[in-house]
């Protein structure tokens, strides 16, 4: 059995996601191999390659490639698909957009979201918004499969793979990109970082989520949102946390100002901590959180903030 | 132009479903079911498409039990000017098959422009419309935020981790909707009675004569781990004294 991962990444660096992914991979035995498709990719070729556990790193490099485009990336992944067991990507927006077309191109089913892997051909995966968890078994000769990057941990560095360059596909003109708009933070990644501090629309106004900001600064976290707060227009859309948005699983998660719907819930339930602050003692969020707080958010934020710094300052 | 827009009946997105006691399958017999809430904005959509001129006809398609009527007339409510049935008595096939049996579809209907929800909100696979996309030899814009259709092309912006990405589509393409592509409209009375008289046609899944077989399959369900219960925490200071002291988080 050898199994092919699809990189993702930004030319230069290897996203996290796929460290993760490579992880699931290796616990389907048989060898791994990457895949990276890209322009000027050879510094994530590298990264991939000193992963411990990659036997093989497939680069290719061409214009073609310069951006994810689904049409010209399944062509390149069919192409090399026969010599593999299976096909895994993790479950981010390039992998769910990417390996579906994969997969038809095979007429395979896909398993997506796999949260567990109990044997080669068992996967666990989450459906109905995480109320019930599938035990799936797939008997394709080539298995297709995205993965949760929360429930796989990062493969860390010590591999030594060799890295070959393959030719590049053709272009099969179907789609061209235009543009891309990218929000750039100083803060840790949503999807990986030790605390999330999320808003929903009880944090109010642009102000509210200024305060939020603070907290999160204070604690080195990122920053999550609810569908609503987003749907507001406080927050940009990839820090959606849910069912539809974002999957996090941090050490510590607080959500302010968050009612706790089912959609919501889905995308941070496995967090270790969970922490609610919110005015109505009966929200769904308070009933579950480990720790609840009934406060008005004006009062709490500050107050928060300023213990945290306390007692930073006390740690210093 | 004409739009085809494939719609799921799912149950309602408010409802807690839960495993059957002997992990057989997801009970959800007294379930309120709905369209699937991304397969509303891509009705809604195609809705704004045609209302802008665009689009000339918008057509309607479900695969599932009889039931999907329900749904279908809803998709008529929107204002779609027919609907399609693929009926059957498995409703849950596998996206592949899906896929598959929505591509015999494409090959009698003939659309410019497939719209459809990127994920069902009971299987969450994600998967059917790239499935159609790569099947056809399409393009694909998924996860749209926007989408724009003029000179041959259908330009989607996608919610992508991150941030946004636009691209520009040849037609015919596929394209799979993000919530915040629009609002759907509320379905007012008069719609839906008027609904209750276009032409809706049934069919049996099995008359299109493909391979209605998938090699997966969901063997058990179960409910997920319960969460231990939680403290109320009465100040700020507490709150902060607990992170620290007892889950020695912070
Ligand atoms: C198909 C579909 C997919 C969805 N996907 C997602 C998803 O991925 N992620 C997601 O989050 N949602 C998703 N939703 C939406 C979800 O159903 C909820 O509507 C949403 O999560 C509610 O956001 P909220 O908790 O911020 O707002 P509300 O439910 O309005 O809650 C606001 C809370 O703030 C509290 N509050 C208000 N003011 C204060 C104050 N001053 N101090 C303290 N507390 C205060 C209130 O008591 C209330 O509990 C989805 C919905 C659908 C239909
Ligand atoms: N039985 C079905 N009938 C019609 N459309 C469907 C069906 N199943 C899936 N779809 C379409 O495929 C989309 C994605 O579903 P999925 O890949 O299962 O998450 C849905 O939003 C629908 O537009």
């Amino acid at each position: 059995m050898t199994v092919l991962v699809i990189a993702e990444h930004d030319h230069h660096t290897l996203a996290e996601v796929t460290r993760r992914a490579v992880t699931a991979a290796t616990a389907l035995d048989g060898d791994v191999h990457v895949l990276v498709l890209g322009q000027d990719c050879a510094p994530a070729a590298q990264q991939a390659a000193a992963l411990s556990g990659v036997a093989k790193v497939l680069v290719c490099d061409a214009p073609l490639y310069a951006h994810p485009l689904a049409e010209s990336m399944a062509r390149a992944v069919l192409a090399r698909a026969g010599e593999y067991t299976a096909l895994v990507a993790a479950a981010s927006s390039q992998g769910k957009d990417l390996m579906p077309r994969v997969a038809a191109g095979l007429d395979v089913s896909q398993v997506s979201d796999i949260t567990a892997i109990e044997a080669p051909d068992t996967f666990q995966r989450p459906i109905y918004a995480g109320n019930v968890l599938a035990r799936v078994v797939c008997e394709e000769a080539i298995k297709v499969l995205t993965v949760r990057p929360t429930a796989f941990a990062p493969a860390a560095d010590g591999g030594q793979a060799e890295v070959v360059a393959i030719p590049a596909g053709e272009d099969p003109g179907l789609s061209r990109h235009v543009d891309a708009t990218m929000t750039r933070s100083e803060r840790p990644d949503l999807g990986s970082a030790r605390v999330v501090v999320s808003g929903g629309r009880g944090v109010g106004d642009e102000g509210g989520f200024a305060l939020l900001a603070e907290v999160a600064d204070a604690l080195h976290a990122a920053l999550g949102a609810s569908r609503a707060a987003v749907d507001a227009g406080y927050m940009p859309n990839d820090c959606q946390v849910g069912q539809t948005g974002k999957v996090v699983a941090p050490e510590l998660y607080i959500a302010a100002g968050i009612s706790g719907a089912i959609q919501h819930w889905a995308g941070m339930k496995d967090s270790r901590v969970i922490v609610a602050i919110n005015r109505d003692e009966e929200a769904p969020l308070m009933q579950v959180a480990d720790y609840a707080l009934v406060a008005d958010l004006n009062q709490a934020l500050p107050a928060l903030r300023d213990g945290l710094k306390a007692l930073a300052e006390k740690g210093a | 132009m004409k739009v085809l827009v494939p719609v799921k009946r799912v149950v309602d997105y408010n409802v807690r479903v839960r495993p059957r006691p002997d992990g057989t399958g997801v009970d959800t017999a007294h379930a309120k079911m709905s369209m699937n809430p991304f397969d509303e904005i891509a009705m809604e959509e195609a809705m704004r498409l045609k209302e802008g001129g665009v689009v000339d006809e918008v057509v309607a398609v479900s695969i599932g039990s009889g039931d999907c009527q329900d749904t279908l007339r809803s998709a008529l409510a929107f204002g779609a000017d027919r609907a399609l049935l693929l009926e059957s008595d498995t409703t849950d096939f596998e996206p592949v098959v899906i896929s598959r049996i929505l591509a015999a579809v494409v090959a009698e209907e003939a659309p410019d422009l497939v719209i459809m929800g990127k994920q069902a909100i009971d299987d969450d696979c994600n998967q059917t419309a790239q499935m159609l996309a790569g099947r056809l030899g399409w393009g694909q814009g998924t996860f749209a935020c926007r989408l724009e259709v003029q000179d041959g092309e259908a330009r989607v912006t996608r919610e992508v981790d991150g941030g946004t990405r636009t691209v520009a589509l040849s037609l015919p393409a596929v394209v799979s909707t993000d919530l915040r592509l629009n609002e759907p409209r509320y379905l007012k009375l008069p719609n839906i009675m008027k609904a209750k008289k276009k032409p809706l046609d049934r069919r049996a899944v099995a008359e299109l004569g493909v391979d209605l077989t998938a090699r997966t399959r969901v063997v058990a369900v179960t409910a997920p781990p319960e969460r231990g219960p939680g403290v109320r925490v009465a100040s700020v200071e507490e709150l902060l004294d607990r992170l620290k002291n007892e889950a020695q988080v912070i």
